[in-house]
């Protein structure tokens, strides 16, 4: 990792961002045969301001949307020229990337049945732009379009369910990860790529200038995500859910009080209930609860 | 004009980007270290380097002084330290 990174110093992504450690623990697992293909987005921004690149491997980005359709070209390409089984195709792209602008792009890809692996990094705003939600912005969140107010206490829609939908394409193998777990991050990356069909990982990646958090804390924000329930951690294969990461569920106000965009609603009782029915929500959901030793 | 951009990879390594630390900067003890390599895996920057225990550094010519490795080294052997005043700042 350290002679020869994939993934080069020198990009412009704000101090303590949680995607440029995602991106690069991604590409480090993927190794050096891979075609990256990106949306537009922070990641694209910040490691391609002309005329540099931060990535070590072929890397195109061509419109907002269109990464999945791009990498399914790049993909048909490496077929007809017979290099597909030693090439891998990443497609990657922020979280309004994948849920809202480019998620025909994506289905198609998935109905099509591309070999390509498809990464969300899930920041959960478009924070290039400016924090605006996005469809993974999680309920009562406050971003530039959801402001807290008298008669707002921020984003009144839940998370969009990109892995179960991800998931109901009938594809081989759909996971989420974090930050928070690197080592699990780059097992299910590893595990995506010798799996032929298309996949889909979402990972969970803090961002400390649209959270609203310390820029030494995005690991411990990202693992009190998965902890309090809020972020599940799992892999579906085949359609059939595989695996998931048990945890001791801890009250969703520890990982809330953590970050600015959540300050608004830590004084109100009714809306952290809410919020903790999400998680609870999960954790049911999901079976995350570990089972104490004794019972 | 309208056609593709293409550089050569790997490029941004001439973006210095260590001048955006502001006040403070990691310092590795390489006292009590392990060798665990999470300062290497933590690093959105990816500047950290090193082969085994005691010899973990980052390169300062590219840490933006974020903290991470800090909070992550389970032996406390990075600590925060304030930028020298004058020189030492690459």
């Amino acid at each position: 990792m350290e002679n020869n990174p994939l993934f080069k110093p020198g990009h412009t992504g704000c101090a303590g961002c949680g995607q440029s450690m995602a991106a690069r623990l991604v590409i480090e697992a993927a190794g050096a045969n891979t075609i990256v293909v990106n949306n537009t987005g922070c990641l694209e921004v910040f490691t391609t301001r002309y005329p540099e690149s931060a990535w070590g491997v072929p890397w195109i980005h061509s419109l907002f949307e269109n990464a999945a359709a791009v990498a399914s070209g790049v993909e048909a390409a490496l077929i007809y020229l017979g290099k597909k089984d030693t090439t891998n195709v990443i497609a990657q792209a922020g979280d309004g990337g994948t849920a809202d602008i480019g998620l025909q792009a994506l289905s198609g890809m998935l109905e099509r049945g591309h070999d390509v692996l498809y990464v969300c990094y899930d920041n959960e705003a478009y924070m290039n732009t400016g924090i605006q939600r996005s469809g993974l912005t999680p309920f009562d969140t406050n971003t530039t379009t959801s402001p807290v107010g008298k008669a707002s206490v921020g984003n009144i829609r839940q998370k969009k369910p990109m892995p179960e939908i991800a998931n109901a394409h009938g594809i081989p193998y759909v996971a989420t990860c974090s930050v928070g777990y690197p080592q699990d991050l780059q097992r299910k990356v590893k595990k995506a790529i010798s799996i032929k069909g298309p996949k889909y990982i979402q990972i969970h990646v803090p961002c400390p200038l649209g959270w609203r958090h310390e820029s030494n804390l995005t690991y411990q924000i990202a693992r009190l995500a998965v902890e309090t329930g809020l972020y599940p951690l799992f892999e579906y294969e085949s359609g059939k859910l595989a695996a998931v990461r048990k945890i001791q569920p801890k009250p969703v106000e520890e990982y809330l009080k953590t970050q600015g965009r959540f300050k608004h609603i830590l004084n109100n009782p009714e809306e952290l209930k809410k919020v903790q029915g999400v998680a609870d929500n999960n954790i049911q959901k999901y079976n995350l609860r570990e089972e104490s030793p004794s019972s | 004009m309208f056609g593709p951009l293409i550089v050569k990879p790997s490029k941004s390594k001439g973006d210095k980007t260590g001048s955006w630390r502001t006040k403070i900067r990691p310092k590795y003890l390489q006292k009590n270290c392990i060798g665990c390599k999470m300062c290497v895996v933590i690093c959105p920057e990816g500047c950290v380097s090193g082969k085994e225990k005691n010899t973990y550094i980052c390169n300062y010519e590219y840490c933006k002084g974020c903290g991470l490795c800090s909070v992550i080294c389970p032996k406390a052997d990075i600590i925060m330290t304030e930028e020298s005043p004058e020189g030492e700042k690459k």
